[in-house]
């Protein structure tokens, strides 16, 4: 096959967009969720084998450097759903304007943002 | 001569073999998750601590253990969705793209099960 240099999205020479990063953040954060989800078995699983079993799962999810992929998840969970029911909204075929939605882009961030806060405040720390 | 019409003919024949249904099933999880996964953040939230004694006897209370499962089930499907969505996106030799799209299923029906068979055995389980 002949091999052209050729750009392969437009992404890398589109002026900056919120849409474009949001869109990212979504395949991104849901990626990562798909792990933390494996994280939230394994912890299930060790309470089912017993103290020790959900002890030994605890050293490691319990440990206070995990608290930083957790915050981590959490973002990922509140940004993901916040944006899962923006990409729901657009199905239906309502807030897809040019204005409305670089809006809602930024209300889905910020909304992320404070509830990883609050979330973590309350749940991790 | 066929009869068949050309419509049922090329039903369910999109590029992927049935993209009507996968992005059917994507919403219907979508609207599922946003109810189980706000549940599950609060009743993180509302656990005092996070001690064996505490998550089991929460596991065990009827309405989180089939909350639970439901929510294991349909983060499974979406997962499942969503990961074989990019795959197809960024794997593009053909053997390699249908080794991973089958061993992501039969990761998330392994891992799915077996944390359904751990809620199961803690709800029908002794009292901790």
């Amino acid at each position: 096959m002949q091999w052209v240099q050729r750009p392969l999205s437009p992404f890398w020479i589109y002026r900056w967009q919120i849409t474009m990063w949001l869109s990212s953040l979504h395949r991104i954060t849901g990626l990562l969720l798909s792990a933390g989800a494996l994280v939230l078995g394994v912890w299930l699983i060790g309470a089912a084998g017993g103290a020790d079993s959900y002890a030994s799962v605890q050293q490691v999810l319990g440990a206070p450097w995990f608290k930083v992929p957790l915050v981590g998840w959490t973002f990922c969970f509140f940004f993901h759903l916040a944006n899962g029911v923006r990409h729901l909204a657009w199905d239906t075929g309502a807030g897809f304007d040019r204005a409305r939605i670089v809006v809602t882009g930024w209300t889905v961030l910020a909304l992320a943002v404070v509830a990883t806060a609050v979330f973590s405040w309350f749940a991790i720390f | 001569m066929s009869l068949v019409t050309p419509l049922s003919r090329v039903l369910g024949l999109g590029t992927a073999g049935g993209a009507g249904e996968h992005w059917w099933m994507q919403r219907v999880t979508s609207v599922a998750l946003v109810l189980l996964g706000l549940w599950l953040a609060a009743a993180l939230l509302a656990l005092p601590d996070y001690s064996y004694l505490t998550v089991y006897g929460w596991v065990r209370r009827p309405l989180t253990s089939v909350l639970l499962i439901l929510l294991v089930v349909t983060v499974a499907y979406h997962s499942y969705l969503g990961l074989q969505v990019v795959i197809e996106d960024y794997v593009t030799t053909k053997a390699l793209k249908v080794a991973a799209v089958m061993g992501s299923a039969f990761a998330h029906w392994g891992l799915g099960v077996a944390t359904i068979f751990a809620v199961l055995k803690i709800a029908f389980g002794p009292s901790a």
